[in-house]
Formats: C-alpha cells, sequence, structure tokens
C-alpha cells in the first residue's frame, strides 16, 4: 500500500466514525432532546399527552400532597397558570413549598405532569435559570434572597427545640 | 494583618508570574540563558508568594476570622476541623486560589524537576505556563479576591454549604484541580514546541508524564465526586451526564487520547501535530468545563449559587488562550511534520489512531450534547435540555466500539501486525467472552444489550489478564523463568495492564448497575415493613440525634433477607446555620452490590405518621469505583516507571541504538521549522 493510499484509508475511516456519529447524534438529538415548558406555555401550546419535557416554576403554596404509595402531588405554578404534578419518591432536600422546582418527566394531559425526576439543587440561593426567566416572563420575578451577609447577623443558629421534623422547620 | 498580608502575596504572585512569562519567553526566542535563569527565580517568588497566600486564607478559616468576607460566607465556628480546611476551596474565590497554586506549583516543577528537556524549550514552557498562571492570578486579583474584609464582621459565619461536608467531597476539588491544571502544563510543552517550530520524541517524552499525571488526578477527582454524588445526594445513582459532570468529564476522554498518540509520537515519532492538538484541545476543555461550572449558563442538578460575570471573564480567557494556542498551530502545525513513522493500517500504531479516532469523536458528541441546550435555545428561543437517552444512544456506541478492540491493541507490533495471529492468542478470552454472555442472557432476564454489556467488560477484564500471561510466558516457560519475567516488566507495562483492567471492572459495573438495579419507594410508618429484592424491611424506630453542627432524624430500618439482618440507619439532618436539610443516605457495600436507604420526609396521611423510604439494590457498585480506582492506580504506576520519571536522556543516540526497534534518531525526527 502506498503512503497516499494509507492516508486516504485514514482519512476515510475517520470521515466515516465522524459522519456515523453526527448521523446518530443528529437523530438522537431530535428523539430526546426535550423542551421546557412553564406552566403558561404549557396552557398556551397544550402538549399532547406523553411529550418528554421539563417544567419548572414554584411550587404552589398549600398544594403539597402526599399518598400512602410514597407518591406526591403538587401544583406548580407561574403565577398565572397552573401545572398538576405528580412524582413517586423521595422529594430533595431543598424541595419546598413556595420555591422554585424543574421536574423532568412527561406530560399525560396539557396541565398534568408525571415527574420522573425532580432536579434538586446544592444551594438555597439558587434559583433555576429556566425558572427564573419562566417567572420573568410572567411577571413574578423578584430579586435574590437576601445577602448573607445580612442575613446572618440575625443569628440564625437556632435552638433545635422541637426539631423531630427539621425540613419543615427549616422552611421558615 | 494576614488578610492583608495574603492580598499583598497575590499581587507579588501576579507580578513574578508576569515575569516569569516574559522571562522565559524571551529567553527562549533569543536564546538567552540569562533570562532562562531570571524566569527559573521568578516562578520561585510566585509558588511561594501564592503558597503562603493561601495557607493565608487557611488560616483565616481555621481561625473562624469572620472580617473576611469569604470565611464569613463558607465557614462556622462550630464546623469541624476539616472542613473548615476543606471551606478553604470549597467556594469559587478560594478555589482560584488553589487552581493558581496548582498552576504555578507546576510551572515550578517544570522549572526545577525537568533537567533532560531542552533548555530553551523549557524557558519557552515555563514561560507559557507563567502567563497562564499570570491570567489566572490576574482574574483572582481583580474578579475574585478571597481576602476583601467585611466591616463590620459578623460573629459568626453563613456555614458552607451542608453537602459539601463531607471527606470525598472535601478531597473533590484539588484532584479535579490537578487534573484540569495539570493539563495546562502539557498545553504549555506545546505551544513551546509550537514556537520553536519543533515536535521530537524528546519532546512527547515529557509530555508523556505530564499527560499522564494529569489523566490521573482527574480520573481520580471524578470518581470521589461521582461517590459523592452517589452517596450523598441520596438518588441511587452515580452518573447523570448532567453538564458539570461531563465538564470534567471530556477532558478525561481527550486526556486519555492524548495518553495514547503521544506513546506514537514518543516510540515512532509519528502523529506529532496531531499530539499537540490534542494537548491544546485537551486543556481548552479544562477551561471550559470550569467555564460551564462557574457560570451556570447550563441548567445543572449540581449548581451551586452563581456569578455569570465572572464565568464572562473565564469564556474571555479560554477564548484568549484556545484561539490563540490554534492560531500558531494553524500557523506553525503543518511543518512540524506529522506524517513520520509509516504504518500499515494493521498495526499498533493503527489501533492507536483508532482509539484516537474514536474517543475524539465520543468527546465531541459529549460536547455536542453539553452545548445543544444553549444551541437550541439561541436557535429555537426555547429551553430545552439533553438527557441521559442522548448520550446511551451516541457515547456508549462509540465507547463499546473502540472497547471491543483495546483486548488486541497491545499485541499487535510497531509499524505492521498480524490480526489473526492475536486473535489466536485471546481464543480463551474470547471463549470466555461468548460463555458469560450466554449465561447471563440466559439467566439474568434476557436483556440482550446487559448481556453484551457484561461480554465486553469480561473481553476487557480477560484480555488484560491473558496479555500480561502472555508476555511473562506464562505455561511456555518454566517457573522461575517467568518469575523474572514478572520482575522485570516494565512499571508502564504493568500500568497500562492495570488501567485497562480497570477498565474492564468499570464495565461490569456500570452495566451491571444501570441494568439489574432495584429500585422501591414505601411509605412506612414505625414497625411497618415492606418486601423488597428479597429482602423485608422493617421501620424500627425514628429517633432525634444531634450532631456537631446539625439535628438529625434518624431511622432505623432492618434489612433481612432470611438469613442475615443488618441495621441500616439512614439520616434526614438539618444544618442550622445554613438552613439547609441533606439527606444521609445508609448502605451496606458488599462485593455483590450495595443495599442503599435514603430516609424522607415525615407526613402525616389518614393520621398515621409514616415516612417516605427509598430503597435500591445497586448491584456490582464496587466495581465501578473500584474499576475508576484501578485505573488510576494504572496511571499511577505508569507514572513510576523509570523512564518517564528520569525522562528523556541526552545521550538518547546510544539508548536508542541498542533497543530492538528500528533505531530512530530522536535529533533527526523533529523538523525545523525554519
Amino acid at each position: 500500500m502506498r503512503r497516499r493510499d494509507r492516508r486516504l484509508l485514514l482519512i476515510s475511516a475517520a470521515g466515516i466514525v465522524l459522519l456515523g456519529a453526527t448521523a446518530v447524534a443528529s437523530v438522537a438529538l431530535r428523539q430526546t432532546a426535550s423542551f421546557f415548558y412553564s406552566p403558561t406555555d404549557a396552557q398556551a401550546k397544550k402538549p399532547e399527552a406523553g411529550t418528554q419535557a421539563r417544567i419548572g416554576g414554584l411550587v404552589a403554596k398549600g398544594t403539597v400532597v402526599r399518598s400512602d404509595n410514597g407518591s406526591v402531588n403538587f401544583i406548580v405554578t407561574d403565577m398565572k397558570a397552573d401545572v398538576r404534578v405528580s412524582y413517586r419518591g423521595v422529594l430533595p432536600d431543598l424541595f419546598r413549598e413556595g420555591q422554585g422546582v424543574v421536574a423532568e418527566g412527561k406530560f399525560t394531559a396539557p396541565d398534568t405532569f408525571e415527574a420522573r425526576t425532580i432536579l434538586a439543587r446544592h444551594d438555597e440561593n439558587y434559583m433555576p435559570k429556566e425558572v427564573a426567566d419562566a417567572l420573568k416572563a410572567s411577571g413574578q420575578w423578584r430579586d435574590a434572597p437576601l445577602p448573607v451577609s445580612q442575613s446572618n447577623t440575625q443569628s440564625n443558629l437556632g435552638t433545635g427545640a422541637g426539631m423531630v421534623n427539621p425540613a419543615h422547620t427549616g422552611s421558615k | 494583618m494576614i488578610a492583608e498580608l495574603g492580598h499583598f502575596l497575590i499581587f507579588l504572585a501576579l507580578f513574578a508570574s508576569f515575569a516569569q512569562a516574559a522571562t522565559g519567553l524571551w529567553g527562549g526566542h533569543a536564546r538567552d540563558g540569562r533570562f532562562a535563569a531570571m524566569s527559573k527565580a521568578a516562578s520561585d517568588i510566585a509558588f511561594f508568594a501564592i503558597a503562603l497566600a493561601f495557607f493565608a486564607l487557611m488560616s483565616a478559616f481555621i481561625r473562624s476570622d469572620f472580617s473576611v468576607e469569604n470565611v464569613a460566607k463558607n465557614s462556622h465556628t462550630l464546623k469541624p476541623l476539616l472542613y473548615k480546611i476543606a471551606g478553604t476551596w470549597g467556594n469559587h474565590e478560594g478555589s482560584m486560589v488553589l487552581w493558581c497554586l496548582i498552576s504555578a506549583g507546576f510551572g515550578w516543577m517544570l522549572a526545577h524537576f525537568s533537567k533532560g528537556l531542552r533548555w530553551d524549550l523549557r524557558a519557552r514552557a515555563i514561560g507559557v505556563q507563567g502567563l497562564l498562571t499570570a491570567v489566572m492570578m490576574a482574574y483572582l486579583a481583580f474578579a475574585s479576591n478571597p481576602f476583601v474584609r467585611l466591616d463590620p464582621a459578623p460573629l459568626q459565619g453563613a456555614d458552607l454549604n451542608p453537602l459539601l461536608q463531607d471527606p470525598s467531597l472535601a478531597a473533590h476539588p484539588p484532584f479535579l484541580y490537578l487534573g484540569y491544571v495539570g493539563s495546562s502544563v502539557v498545553f504549555s510543552l506545546a505551544v513551546a514546541a509550537l514556537l520553536e517550530g519543533r515536535v521530537d520524541a524528546a519532546w512527547a517524552r515529557w509530555v508523556r508524564p505530564w499527560a499522564l499525571a494529569s489523566w490521573t488526578f482527574l480520573t481520580i477527582g471524578i470518581a470521589l465526586g461521582s461517590y459523592w454524588a452517589y452517596y450523598e445526594l441520596g438518588w441511587g445513582g452515580w452518573w447523570f451526564w448532567d453538564p458539570v459532570e461531563n465538564a470534567s468529564f471530556m477532558p478525561w476522554l481527550l486526556g486519555a487520547a492524548l495518553l495514547h498518540s503521544a506513546i506514537v509520537t514518543e516510540k515512532r515519532g509519528g502523529l506529532a501535530s496531531w499530539t499537540v492538538l490534542l494537548a491544546i484541545l485537551t486543556f481548552s476543555l479544562s477551561l471550559l468545563g470550569t467555564f460551564l461550572v462557574r457560570s451556570g449558563v447550563l441548567t445543572s442538578v449540581h449548581a451551586f449559587a452563581l456569578d455569570p460575570e465572572r464565568g464572562f471573564i473565564i469564556l474571555m480567557i479560554l477564548a484568549a488562550f484556545t484561539g490563540g494556542a490554534l492560531a500558531l498551530f494553524a500557523w506553525r502545525g503543518p511543518s512540524l511534520g506529522s506524517d513520520r513513522g509509516l504504518f500499515a493500517p494493521i498495526s499498533r500504531e493503527g489501533a492507536l489512531v483508532l482509539n484516537n479516532l474514536f474517543l475524539t469523536v465520543a468527546t465531541a458528541t459529549v460536547l455536542v450534547g453539553t452545548l445543544y441546550p444553549l444551541l437550541g435555545e439561541a436557535v429555537f428561543k426555547r429551553a430545552l435540555s439533553v438527557g441521559p437517552p442522548y448520550f446511551n444512544l451516541t457515547f456508549t456506541p462509540l465507547m463499546a466500539l473502540v472497547l471491543l478492540a483495546l483486548p488486541i491493541a497491545p499485541y499487535l507490533a510497531w509499524k505492521r501486525g498480524d490480526i489473526m495471529a492475536v486473535l489466536q492468542r485471546l481464543w480463551v478470552a474470547a471463549a470466555l467472552t461468548a460463555l458469560t454472555i450466554t449465561l447471563s442472557w440466559a439467566f439474568m432476564g434476557g436483556k440482550a444489550l446487559a448481556a453484551i454489556g457484561i461480554g465486553l467488560g469480561t473481553w476487557l477484564v480477560c484480555g488484560a489478564i491473558a496479555e500480561v500471561l502472555d508476555r511473562v510466558r506464562f505455561g511456555k516457560l518454566p517457573a522461575p523463568q517467568v518469575w523474572a519475567r514478572v520482575k522485570g516488566l516494565q512499571r508502564a507495562a504493568w500500568g497500562m495492564t492495570i488501567a485497562h483492567l480497570g477498565m474492564g471492572v468499570f464495565v461490569l459495573g456500570a452495566v451491571s448497575e444501570t441494568a439489574f438495579r432495584i429500585e422501591h419507594t414505601a411509605s412506612l410508618g414505625l414497625g411497618e415493613s415492606t418486601s423488597f429484592a428479597g429482602r423485608t424491611v422493617t421501620l424500627k424506630a425514628v429517633t432525634a440525634e444531634e450532631g456537631p453542627n446539625y439535628y438529625a432524624d434518624r431511622a432505623q430500618l432492618i434489612v433481612t433477607d432470611g438469613k442475615r439482618e443488618l441495621v441500616l440507619a439512614p439520616e434526614r439532618r438539618f444544618y442550622p446555620a445554613a438552613r439547609m436539610p441533606t439527606t444521609e443516605v445508609a448502605l451496606r457495600s458488599s462485593l455483590a452490590g450495595d443495599v442503599y436507604a435514603a430516609l424522607g420526609d415525615p407526613a402525616e396521611i389518614n393520621g398515621r405518621m409514616a415516612w417516605t423510604v427509598r430503597l435500591y439494590w445497586n448491584p456490582l457498585v464496587v466495581a465501578i469505583f473500584g474499576g475508576a480506582f484501578l485505573m488510576a492506580l494504572g496511571g499511577a504506576v505508569s507514572l513510576t516507571d523509570r523512564r518517564l520519571r528520569i525522562g528523556a536522556p541526552q545521550p538518547a543516540k546510544s539508548k536508542r541504538g541498542g533497543a530492538s526497534t528500528p533505531p530512530v534518531d530522536p535529533s533527526s525526527v523533529g523538523v525545523a521549522a525554519e
């Protein structure tokens, strides 16, 4: 085999792998990439049942209902529209009523959503970008919580009385 | 006072790094040894100044000096000492100090421990490394200063995010940064070689240990992060194809490609410009990773509070370095002489090219999947996300194909190999693989893909073992001679075998865990039971506990499989200082798998108090992290190889002449550009 043939072989092998990967990747992206819906989007676009998506907004206060089999139902809102979400499993630590949430899963109707994953955050002050944008779009966005340096001065070292249910105490 | 001293030291280190850059680059360009010596001295000052600044910050954390804003935001008097120390790098500013420290430290090592490297090339490399350090230090000094004072100082700090108060996450950032910044040394060497206009075997010989060390540290860093996600987050998984995870995975993949292509450049003088390009891209991906993590442009499950403006600065740094280096590559690359070392398609070079081709394309698919949401948002004006299904469709098959070829490659000879002869020598491994596929298909639920995956893992493990047995001629020579060969085997060869074995073990673990995981969620009142994966799980008690800086509800779960009984104690913790609840998973590991339990919120349902409990049976998890550990161990063993440690000897000709490979004069391999 001559040097030029070898080089041709190498380039065509690289080309084939690259083309194949590009083709698979573009098909995969079309099939698996899921759009983000704010509750208003869902109301406007009426996604078909079974649409894989991500939704986000605030967990509406007083709507979190737990049932016997370990599943949880709650309403995600952007103050203009609502989506009912059901989820089976342990909720992330920073899941709170009145706070931002992002859920992955599928629509079962335009206003009901079956969540596969509830995205957790690792940080109290973090607001998922989509949620922030969705709230800005619906005019409900307020700027970030108090800066840390201010909130520290009011000694937040609780006494821990009645700490049987710390997660709830913490949400105040 | 100490904070002001630290502040001053950062500026001192900044100026010293700029001096190091200027003198090193000029010394190399003008071939003036006096400037080269000056850059070496400057690297001493830069390294010691930033090291002292780092310790100044650490002391502020240990002493809980809340007049320093960074400490006040990220520490607390009640925090255990380990996490006070880890708090130094558990925040943005501190982690940038760590980055600068490592970057300056590697520059210092380059200046002091690379005697075998040509001095002018070394001066240039020190100069480029100095420039990298200086730019990051300028960013540190002007955009994320860790020593800013707070007046009045608060009495108490806001605490480190409780999720980060964990031993494996305390060690995660330093290892990750050692990996990221390690690739900056390879970058510096590549840019220095481009400036000089020649790439030769001696250059590749110096690139290899740095590439290997960087990759090894990155392996450890990623494994620690993944293990942390596994047991701290309570989701039962260890990899989520999240942007933040991909950010560290891409430089790892490309670093692995670089390791392999540098072998060809060193041993055969081939692929020179390709190796240089990989060196540039690997570091660029490290910077891209830092940008993605710090800027928050992508929604991540691992996201912390972020600052987009700082992200923008990192993006500018990335653009400047990558753009500059690629422009230099476009200008000088073609004259580097990459088409040296002829080889047939079936040869060890051919196999390594295949490895590089697939690893690079796999990296590209991960990159596309990671950045697609940004593109999608710009094009469709809608936020969208790319999840695990995309990566399973693209990345996984690519890797499966290249791993299929992996056991064959070490058997192939340089220049021209005989694949039929190799397959004959691997027939035992192939037979065992076929047997495993059949057995796991027949007895484990007929999952074809899982069976193939397990077969692939077996093929890798058996291939690695067969290779080492063959190398010492086990069963062909009498035992004492075999033993002599075992002792005589190069560390680099052991390293390769261990790392490839680790890959196989990892594949076995990853496939088993993904395909055969059992997940069960139940809502349990006190004394109630649920059955799961052939076991009965009873919630015996939930008690209130108190830790040094948290309160906890601790459940007592009795898990019995009829023969043995074990007690798991998952917790829900609440950290009052950070006002954050966390889940503390309980898990019991064995070789077969982990029993994993996470405690959820209590709730009153129909007048009865019940706790959500999530249970997992995760088979062969030990193999996932054990495999990653073996890969890192392989890298470390390989690093101790005498030839790499000593580096390229100056009188290379005499050594080369005695080798059995066709003599390649290293000094003739490189082609001068001018």
